[in-house]
């Protein structure tokens, strides 16, 4: 019963997540998973992510609605994604590690980030 | 819907033995779980019967024979037996003999340095927070304290055992198959005494042997600019001070030795998952997560900076 509610929970979030945010075959939960292994939270304060309080970057709070990444850039998948997995590459003044992840990682966590909201 | 837990898994159950000496508490714990419930039973069964079983029934069991034979006769042996059990158990898994082994543990607020030493008891190795032990035979833990009382304890491996100041405890205990068995303190010993976690790995004799071939030497020379510039910050931020990294002037001993942290499973004691990203986030803002630890926030670096010392630690393997 318990876990019928938090997967309609969790598809309603799916189906808020505008069209232009929506990432083909993303998987948000296994984001979330991801998030955690990788230790996002030492330097975010990530909803929905235990132990994720960190201060060193920006909370994640609403981060679906965010105009802006990294205060530079458009919060648009594409973005998002490359940002995830080497945010250098993007803005090279960043604290924002390069991280060791795929491709499918980075896109299950830019899916999971945009269901914040 | 609730789940039945899972008694067979888990890194850190003393339910998942995974060596002689856990099995032993589990197969103890066990039987007395299973005992002790059998004997609830009874006396439950004993309560009823006599409050609302017939008068001539009652009268039967309400003699002082019952009391003789349940109050006394029976937890005598049955104690007696459990005890004599046990420590027949116990002291079969006693070894004599030099250990195959040894590791010095001394417990920190709110670290663990960990020490290989030699037969005559020299160091020989230094790590911290990790300790790498082979399969199949008993390695001797020498337990310190550097400030309070700590308490050692992998639950799937052995019991615990207290680390006391000025006090030196040791015990043996060993994995039967290679593989990642979290640690935890097990004494309250500071507000961050929760954070304060380790992991053992058991691994194949052979393999263990070449991790700590490769562990003895020392740090090695950054092959990139991107690396050799986070040495070089690392040692102009003072890093050096606190912590040790062989093969360069960093050779301060407040802190974890820092030589092949790359390698290591978890950061800050068993906190956060270790890769470039939380080593980062750790530099930046450890009295953050970590509150009154010793290591300060390092707040000043810019983020090519930060980067720069995260990838050079995260290379150190």
């Amino acid at each position: 019963m318990l876990l019928l509610a938090a997967g309609f929970g969790l598809a309603a979030c799916q189906s808020a997540v505008p069209v232009q945010q929506q990432i083909v075959d993303a998987n948000p939960e296994r984001g979330r998973q991801a998030i955690t292994a990788i230790g996002c939270g030492a330097c975010h304060e990530i909803p929905g992510v235990q132990g994720a309080h960190g201060i060193v970057g920006p909370s994640l709070e609403d981060f679906g609605q965010r105009q802006l990444i990294g205060g530079v850039l458009p919060n648009e998948p594409t973005v998002l994604i490359r940002w995830v997995e080497n945010a250098p590459s993007l803005i090279p003044e960043t604290g924002m590690p390069d991280l060791p992840l795929s491709q499918d990682q980075a896109r299950d966590i830019a899916a999971y980030l945009y269901t914040l909201r | 819907m609730w789940d039945w837990p899972n008694l067979t898994e888990g890194i850190q159950s003393a339910l998942a033995p995974a060596g002689p000496h856990a099995g032993w508490v589990a197969h103890l714990s066990w039987l007395i779980f299973i005992g002790g419930g059998l004997i609830l039973l009874v006396v439950v069964v004993m309560a009823a019967l006599a409050m609302f079983a017939p008068e001539r029934f009652r009268r039967a069991i309400g003699q002082r024979r019952t009391v003789i034979i349940g109050g006394v006769a029976f937890p005598f042996f049955t104690l007696t037996a459990l005890l004599i059990y046990g420590l027949s158990g116990s002291s079969g898994l006693v070894t004599f003999g030099p250990p195959a082994l040894r590791v010095e543990v001394v417990g920190e607020q709110w670290w663990w340095r960990v020490h290989y030493l030699d037969a005559e008891g020299e160091t020989r190795l230094t790590t911290a927070n990790e300790i790498r032990i082979p399969t199949g035979m008993p390695i001797e833990f020498v337990l310190k304290s550097a400030d309070v009382i700590h308490s050692f304890w992998v639950p799937s491996l052995a019991g615990k055992l207290d680390m006391i100041p000025g006090r030196i405890n040791s015990y043996r205990f060993a994995a039967d198959k290679p593989g990642v068995y979290r640690g935890q303190c097990a004494e309250f010993c500071g507000e961050q005494h929760a954070l304060m976690a380790f992991y053992v790995v058991a691994m194949e004799q052979d393999e263990f042997e070449l991790w700590y071939a490769d562990q003895v030497q020392p740090a090695p020379e950054p092959t990139l600019a991107q690396l050799e510039q986070g040495r070089e910050l690392f040692l102009a931020n003072g890093c050096g001070a606190c912590h040790t990294i062989r093969g360069t002037p960093a050779d301060g001993l407040i802190g974890p030795d820092l030589t092949h942290v790359g390698g290591r499973l978890s950061l800050a004691a068993g906190v956060l998952p270790n890769n470039v990203g939380t080593l980062a986030g750790w530099i930046s803002s450890a009295q953050h997560l970590k509150p009154e630890n010793k290591m300060p926030s390092f707040g000043n670096l810019r983020g090519t900076e930060l980067r720069a010392i995260a990838a050079y630690l995260e290379n150190l393997k």
